[in-house]
C-alpha cells in the first residue's frame, strides 16, 4: 500500500502540467486491500468542501433509495467564488483524482452518467478536464459516461440548484425547494451533486480507507483542506492543510501580511474575524466561537493600510449585481444594502440613518430567497458590522480611514456595464 | 397504530420566484402577512392553529387570490408525543 502518508494528498505536483493517466496511477497506486467503499465513507466522516460543509455519506445515502432509471452524478467545480481558486489548482495538478472520485460515488449510488461542470471563463481548467476525460475514454469504454459541461460563469450558476437546472434546461437560475432534504433531478434521473474537492477526497477514500482518511485533521473536522489565500499576499496561493491547522501557520507558510487588520473566512458570503483571532485552528468546531465556518477555504487578508468599509462595500455591491433577480428581496434588498454601504463609506450625513437601514434591512431580507444568495450577503454584512464597528462608527460620524480612497485588496471581478447585469 | 393523525397547525408559504409583490395577499390576510418596503410578503414563520378559524379562512383566501399563485399553506402534523 503506497498511500501518501503526509501532506501533498491531493494536489501532488511534480510537473507543471496536470498528472496524466499513468502518473496519475503510479502517484496513488491501488491499496489491494478489497473497500466497501460506502461503508468506508461513513467512517470517514468527510464533509463537503463546497462551503456548506453537508456529510457526505448522509447526501449518498439519500441517493441509494432512489428508484430513478437514471441516475447522475455532478462534479461542481464551478468556483463562482472570485476569492477561490482551490479547484482549479486541483484540476490542474491532478484532474484524475476528480474523476476517480466521482467514478466511486457513480458506483455507489448505481449512476450511468457523470457530468462534470466548469465555467465556460476557465478555459485552461475546461482543456485539463478534455484531455482527462479523453485520455479515460482511449484507456475504456466501460464505466459510467463523463460528459464535460461549461455553464456561464456567474456566482449562483455554481448554486447546486442552479447548476441542476442548467443540465437540465439550460438555465443557470437556482430553483424553489420548499423541502429539504430535496433531491434534485435532470428529467427523470436523481443528481448526486459535490464538489470538485470533496470527489478528489472520496477518490482517495475508496482507494486507502477512512482510517488513512482521519490520520490528518480532527475528529469533528477529519481531512485536508485546499486552503485559498488571497488579499496581503505575495501571490494568491493554494494550499494543502490539515483541517485545524491554526491560522496564523497558514498565513506563515502563504507568504501571508502576518499583521492583518482583519481576515475573511469563507469567502464574499463568509464571515470577517479580527485579527485577534489568528491563532485559531482552522476548522468549524473552533471557528464557531467567533461566528465563522471553513467555508469552502478561503482566507482573505485585509492589510493594516486597507480600509474595511472600502472592501465590504465592493463586495457587497458585486455580490448585489450577481443576484439573479427572481425573488424580490434578494433583487431589491441587496442593492439598497449595497447603496447603504456606500453611503457608510462617503461618510454622509445620512450615514447613521443608512447604518440603522442596513440592520433592519439584514433582519428583513434573511432567509426570504429560494436559494441562499441573499442569506450570504446578509450574514457577510452582519460579521462587518460586528467586525469594523470602531471604523463604521468613524465613518458614520464623518471621519474616514485613511485607506478609505487608498487601494482595494479584494478581487471583485469588474461589473459589466455599469450595474447592469446581463444574464444570458 | 392505525389512527390518522390530524394536522394541528398551518404555516403559509411563499415560492419567492413566482412572486412579484401584487401584494394581494398582506390585504387578504393581514394577520399572516406583512410587506416589506418593496411590497413583497413578510410570512409569518410560527405555525398557527387551524381550530383559529378567522385566520384559515383568510389564509385560503390568500392563496386563492394571489394573482402569480404563489402562495400554498402547508399544515403540519404534530411529532409523536
Amino acid at each position: 500500500m503506497i498511500a501518501p502518508s503526509s501532506l501533498p494528498r491531493l494536489i501532488h505536483q511534480t510537473t507543471r502540467r496536470p498528472l496524466t493517466l499513468v502518473e496519475h496511477e503510479l502517484t496513488f497506486a491501488p491499496s489491494g486491500v478489497v473497500i466497501d467503499a460506502m461503508k468506508e465513507l461513513e467512517a470517514s466522516g468527510l464533509m463537503g468542501r463546497g462551503g456548506a460543509g453537508f456529510p457526505t455519506h448522509r447526501k449518498v445515502a439519500l441517493l441509494r433509495t432512489q428508484r430513478s432509471r437514471t441516475k447522475y452524478v455532478v462534479v461542481n467545480a464551478m468556483e463562482g467564488e472570485p476569492a477561490s481558486h482551490k479547484d482549479r489548482s486541483l484540476i490542474a495538478a491532478n484532474p484524475h483524482l476528480v474523476l476517480d472520485g466521482a467514478e466511486a460515488l457513480a458506483a455507489m449510488i448505481g449512476a450511468k452518467h457523470i457530468a462534470v461542470c466548469v465555467a465556460r471563463e476557465f478555459s485552461t481548467t475546461i482543456n485539463h478536464m478534455e484531455r482527462a476525460i479523453h485520455e479515460r475514454q482511449r484507456r475504456s469504454q466501460r464505466g459510467p459516461v463523463v460528459e464535460l459541461h461549461t455553464p456561464p460563469g456567474r456566482y449562483v450558476a455554481g448554486e447546486e440548484s442552479a447548476l441542476v437546472h442548467w443540465l437540465d434546461d439550460n438555465q443557470c437560475l437556482p430553483q424553489y425547494r420548499p423541502n429539504r432534504p430535496n433531491v434534485l433531478h435532470i428529467g427523470q434521473g436523481a443528481v448526486l451533486l459535490d464538489n470538485a474537492e470533496t470527489c478528489a477526497n472520496v477518490g482517495l477514500i475508496a482507494r486507502y480507507g477512512a482510517e488513512w482518511f482521519r490520520s490528518l485533521g480532527t475528529s469533528a473536522h477529519p481531512g485536508s483542506l485546499l486552503v485559498s489565500v488571497t488579499g496581503a499576499v505575495l501571490h494568491p496561493t493554494v494550499m494543502e492543510v490539515a483541517a485545524g491547522t491554526p491560522i496564523r501557520q497558514i498565513l506563515e507558510a502563504a507568504k501571508a501580511d502576518s499583521d492583518p487588520q482583519a481576515l475573511l473566512l469563507g469567502g464574499y458570503s463568509g464571515e470577517w474575524i479580527s485579527a485577534r483571532d489568528i491563532d485559531l485552528p482552522f476548522d468549524n468546531a473552533a471557528l464557531k466561537t467567533v461566528n465563522a465556518s471553513v467555508g469552502a477555504g478561503i482566507i482573505f487578508v485585509l492589510p493594516q493600510s486597507g480600509c474595511g468599509i472600502g472592501e465590504i462595500h465592493n463586495i457587497v455591491r458585486w455580490m448585489a449585481n450577481e443576484s439573479a433577480r427572481q425573488c424580490g428581496p434578494c433583487a431589491f434588498g441587496l442593492p439598497s444594502m449595497a447603496d447603504d454601504v456606500g453611503l457608510l463609506l462617503s461618510g454622509s450625513k445620512d450615514a447613521s440613518a443608512a447604518l440603522r437601514r442596513l440592520n433592519e434591512q439584514a433582519t428583513q431580507i434573511d432567509g426570504r430567497g429560494a436559494c441562499h444568495h441573499p442569506d450570504g450577503v446578509v450574514r457577510f454584512v452582519r460579521s462587518s458590522l460586528r467586525v469594523f464597528d470602531d471604523d463604521i462608527r468613524a465613518h458614520a460620524s464623518g471621519r474616514p480611514c485613511a485607506g478609505a480612497r487608498g487601494p482595494r485588496f479584494a478581487t471583485v471581478p469588474r461589473l459589466e456595464r455599469g450595474d447592469e447585469l446581463v444574464w444570458e | 397504530m392505525g389512527v390518522k393523525r390530524r394536522p394541528s397547525t398551518f404555516v403559509l408559504k411563499v415560492n419567492p420566484i413566482l412572486c412579484d409583490g401584487f401584494g394581494h395577499c398582506a390585504e387578504l390576510a393581514p394577520e399572516l402577512v406583512n410587506v416589506d418596503e418593496w411590497g413583497y410578503p413578510i410570512i409569518r414563520q410560527e405555525p398557527t392553529k387551524i381550530n383559529n378559524a378567522g385566520a384559515y379562512e383568510s389564509a385560503k383566501y390568500a392563496v386563492r387570490g394571489c394573482p402569480r399563485q404563489a402562495l400554498q399553506i402547508e399544515k403540519i402534523i404534530d411529532a409523536q408525543p
